[in-house]
């Protein structure tokens, strides 16, 4: 099962999924440069945090162009899971690979925190370890995390059953108190329709060790696995 | 007259004359303005920093390079440093702050270590002024800029609101990057017909003569060296970090430099200097983003995100080609000579030729005048007899824990990326940061502190308690403090008073870093804190890293389980002077700061070290600002839990008390015999004092019932005085009883909430 992690000019979280992958869950893996369009036959793609170009010019707004996201495009036209995080998430919403924009947060701040995300969906490839209804303590730190889009796509994505976590409290209700960005619905991360493209803004890489303050990450990844395992039998 | 339009003296303007044998012409002036300025120089404090110890086992590279280094075993190297921005942020708080934290990362990636961590320590006067609102909010919004841009987390800092920093507000960066394998680079320009390199943005106008403002007092006309405040571009500088540590991987580097204060000038005489050799620069072959620069401008332009490099002849297209995968320009503008001259050239003309070592070693160095302030007599002259206990303890505590110094952070530290690279194992909020090192069981422990008050109030003690706090809050997260790296943050030099104060503190860190072996590796001077005159507290800022030697021993300050024990080490004296109580509750800052005998700070730490290694500790914590009773009140915050506590403390039948009550005030140098008596405890001063005086070198524990008897034995072996306060509960309740009657019954959860968001509601972001 190889994993392949894109490596934008200002990507800053590329060695932390490529830790979590490889040195946690004893995965191959490798960074997959943007210039790059040839993916190295990976089975999963990872569209890292950090601020690609800077986001100067508005988030994810410029990486869409790299060469490499013409690769990611088809990949994911052909099924491949791509897991976009945080600035990953942003540039696959550039890219219309996922429904939706993101605006600044309610505070105007940069906001790096803890959160619970409660899972609505077991029914796709990055979910399937967890329970629906699930609490997941996942970390959050950006400054445009505020997803938005009209009411007639919220609807697809909630009748598509593409909103895949909502953030929440400690105990998994979904409040004004516990969003922690202004988030259109509460939410914290949807699919494409067909499933294989999962954009969230909490860093599930982040959670995946005991000695970080939470393990729930992991679920994520192992959903993968688990997923990709299913498809090679 | 000449020499004054550049800063310089009129006895510096003749030793230039001296040393060239001629008139200097208007850019050679320039050169010596800016490598003579005391940013550069160090001419008014060199003397002074020889002081510091500055040697020890661990010790690879102390003061004189881009960053201190010391080796922590297992083949892995520390690098760190810590700098001011204060003249920058005080005029334009965002590009203030967020070139400060650029300019630290350059100089810890240009010794070839990636960084891993940020920590900032900032001072700001009263938040009731609209303008110290804007100061916070620049300076917090341009270190979360660039700190979070770059992917390099802030893990830490401090931050004081005091009224002597209203109009210059401190803003120091400190920054820890770690070297896995190979040697460290140096910023040195080595072997003659070397060629050397500008690499990274291009060079501009922003920032010209940064180093000569930061070497004067801030005036009403600040505001017109706006200019002079450089712009950073943290996506720039993500770039040169991994370009330059990608080409570390090559070997081809000789020698690199950040160019920070006096830009192309400092980076490229100070890099001949070091390989004792010269230099030769053509300013015509330097990239530029504006037409029509002059030489003045391009030497003296401190534009960020500029590197200087030296590699082997012939391999510069090697190099080049590096820095073009990561889109970055790398310019070949000059070349290393034997014959000892810094050799400014535009195009065939030379422009400046000065010997390399008149402007790199050879600036003056001045003993100022230095006197005993007279404030002193009256802030001495504290008479505790005529100060009122508080009728309602309570309500002190809560005023207290309410107050700018005491409540939460998190407004603050949550603007910050604090997680990124994933080492960080101790959060924001704690005494000390912790991270991890991957691949390994080693931590780091990362704590930067320094009470300008005490200093204030006795530059000596206070000096000797920045260090000694520092190094205990490394302590209470198991680490063992290794070295320190330091700002200087005082007034203007020329004043004697300032000078004493400078002194007194360097002596008293100096006492302080010898006796708890935590050698001084580099560091900066800021002077000339002022505005209109008035000079701001004496702060020494001290950047402490401890070395974990297994990770999973680490401790927190949070209170762990209902029924654990909590115990005090430490003795606690008549001592209100200098505190935030007497700040926050009488409106007084005066007294002589709490003493500290640094034979008992080392015994006290070396027992909490020795405790947390032998797995006894559910959770220490540093006493400090607010005293005994804020530490209980942060413990329970920090662990969501509670604690009865009553006092006198007592060892539980296990005797030998060392605590002896009232005493004589002593002198940092002095270390007598701890003497032994019995049943004292605590009751013997004032209960203001005794809730919220603020002793030096005591530390809270919690600890299993089980595990007290191995503590006490171990206390008595050290000479340690342990006071048994009373225990942990699940009721989110603090309740402190002195000799039977009850001073304090706080609710927490109703405290709580009130205390974490209280920054955010004073800034109107509530």
């Amino acid at each position: 099962m190889k994993f392949g992690v894109v490596v934008f000019p200002g990507s800053n979280c590329d060695a932390d999924c490529h830790y979590v992958v490889g040195d946690v869950l004893g995965q191959p893996v490798e960074y997959i440069w943007h210039e790059s369009q040839d993916l190295a036959g990976v089975d999963s793609l990872i569209l890292p945090g950090g601020f690609s170009y800077g986001d100067y010019l508005r988030t994810g707004a410029i990486a869409r162009f790299s060469p490499v996201m013409r690769a990611v495009e088809t990949f994911a036209r052909r099924g491949g899971l791509v897991l976009g995080i945080c600035n990953g998430f942003q540039i696959l919403l550039e890219a219309g690979l996922l429904p939706g924009a993101m605006r600044r947060n309610e505070s105007l701040h940069f906001q790096c925190q803890d959160t619970h995300i409660r899972v609505e969906s077991v029914a796709t490839p990055f979910s399937s370890r967890t329970r629906v209804g699930q609490v997941l303590k996942i970390p959050i730190a950006h400054s445009d995390g505020n997803y938005y889009a009209d009411e007639g796509t919220l609807r697809e994505l909630e009748e598509g059953g593409q909103i895949l976590f909502r953030y929440c409290d400690s105990q998994g209700r979904v409040t004004a108190a516990a969003n922690p960005n202004g988030s259109v619905d509460s939410i914290a991360g949807i699919t494409n329709r067909q499933g294989n493209v999962l954009g969230m803004m909490p860093h599930p890489e982040r959670a995946a060790e005991a000695q970080l303050g939470s393990e729930d990450g992991r679920l994520i990844f192992e959903s993968i696995l688990a997923y990709l395992a299913g498809k090679s039998v | 007259m000449r020499w004054s339009k550049v800063g310089l003296t009129e006895e510096e303007y003749k030793l230039v004359e001296t040393i060239l044998g001629r008139s200097p012409n208007d850019l050679e002036l320039a050169l010596y303005g800016v490598m003579w300025s005391e940013h550069c120089s160090y001419k008014n404090s060199r003397l002074v920093l020889r002081r510091f110890p500055v040697t020890g086992p661990r010790v690879v590279q102390g003061p004189g390079e881009n960053a201190g280094v010391i080796d922590i075993g297992d083949g892995l190297k520390v690098v760190f440093k810590m700098e001011s921005h204060n003249h920058p942020s005080a005029i334009e708080p965002f590009q203030g702050a967020a070139t400060g934290v650029g300019g630290i990362l350059r100089d810890i990636f240009t010794m070839g270590a990636r960084p891993i961590a940020l920590l900032d320590s900032l001072r700001f006067g009263s938040l009731q002024s609209e303008r110290t609102r804007h100061l916070l909010g620049g300076v917090v919004g341009g270190i979360a800029f660039y700190g979070n841009c770059i992917g390099v987390p802030t893990v830490g800092g401090e931050v004081y609101f005091e009224e002597a920093y209203q109009d210059n507000p401190l803003v120091n960066v400190f920054c820890l990057g770690i070297l896995e394998k190979g040697q460290i680079i140096r910023g040195q320009a080595t072997g003659i017909g070397n060629p050397v390199l500008l690499v990274g943005a291009r060079t501009g106008r922003d920032g010209i003569q940064g180093a000569s403002f930061a070497s004067e007092e801030l005036s009403e006309d600040s505001e017109e060296r706006r200019p002079a405040v450089q712009v950073g571009d943290p996506f720039m500088e993500k770039l040169l970090l991994e370009a330059t540590l990608e080409l570390k991987e090559t070997g081809l580097i000789l020698g690199l430099q950040d160019l920070g204060a006096a830009g192309l000038t400092s980076a490229a005489s100070e890099m001949a200097a070091r390989a004792k050799n010269g230099l030769e620069l053509d300013v015509l072959r330097v990239p530029r983003r504006e037409e029509g620069m002059s030489p003045y401008e391009v030497m003296l332009s401190e534009s960020q995100e500029r590197m200087l490099l030296a590699v082997e002849a012939g391999k510069e297209a090697e190099a080049q080609k590096i820095f073009q995968k990561w889109g970055l320009e790398a310019a070949v503008i000059g070349q290393v000579t034997g014959d000892g001259f810094f050799r400014v050239k535009e195009g065939e003309r030379v422009v400046a030729e000065v010997p390399v070592s008149s402007l790199a070693d050879q600036a003056p160095v001045y003993r100022r005048a230095s006197r005993e302030p007279d404030y002193l007599k009256e802030t001495r002259a504290l008479d505790l007899t005529s100060l009122p206990e508080p009728t309602d303890y309570n309500d002190a505590l809560r005023k207290l824990a309410l107050s700018l110094n005491l409540v939460s952070r998190e407004w603050i530290y949550q603007q910050y990326d604090y997680m990124v690279r994933t080492n960080t194992v101790l959060r924001p909020g704690a005494d000390a940061a912790v991270l991890r090192l991957k691949g390994t069981k080693k931590g780091i422990a990362v704590s930067t502190d320094g009470n300008g008050r005490y200093v204030y109030l006795d530059p000596l003690i206070g000096g000797a308690s920045a260090v000694a706090e520092a190094a205990r809050n490394v302590v209470c997260t198991g680490a063992e403090p290794a070295a320190i790296t330091n700002c200087l943050n005082f007034g203007n030099p020329m004043k004697p008073e300032v000078f004493w104060q400078f002194e007194k503190a360097v002596d008293g860190m100096s006492q302080a870093c010898r006796a708890l072996g935590t050698p001084v590796t580099g560091g900066n001077v800021s002077f000339y804190n002022e505005t209109s005159g008035q000079s701001i507290y004496p702060t020494p800022v001290v950047g402490m890293v401890g070395v974990l030697e297994d990770i999973d021993q680490m401790v927190t300050p949070g209170f762990k389980h209902p029924g654990d024990v909590i115990v005090l080490l430490g003795e606690t004296r008549e001592e209100l002077g200098g505190s935030e109580y007497l700040k926050v509750i009488h409106s007084r800052v005066a007294g002589p700061p709490p003493e500290l005998n640094l034979e008992k700070e080392k015994d006290i730490q070396a027992l909490c070290l020795k405790a947390i290694r032998a797995g006894l500790v559910a959770s220490a914590h540093d006493v400090s600002e607010g005293g005994l009773a804020t530490a209980l009140l942060e413990s329970c915050l920090a662990g969501n839990l509670g604690a009865r506590v009553s006092l006198p403390g007592d060892l539980g039948g296990m005797g030998a008390s060392m605590g002896s009550g009232r005493q004589e005030a002593r002198p940092v140098e002095e270390s007598p015999t701890p003497r032994l008596q019995e049943g004292q405890g605590l009751t013997s001063i004032r209960r203001d004092a005794l809730l919220f005086g603020e002793s030096q070198s005591r530390i809270l524990l919690s600890l299993r019932p089980d595990r007290l008897p191995r503590l006490l034995e171990m206390a008595r072996a050290g000479g340690v005085p342990i006071y048994r306060l009373g225990e942990v509960a699940e009721e989110r309740l603090l309740q402190i009883r002195l000799m039977g009657e009850n001073l304090i019954g706080l609710d927490l959860s109703e405290l709580e909430p009130v205390w974490r968001i209280k920054l955010a509601v004073m800034l109107g972001d509530r």
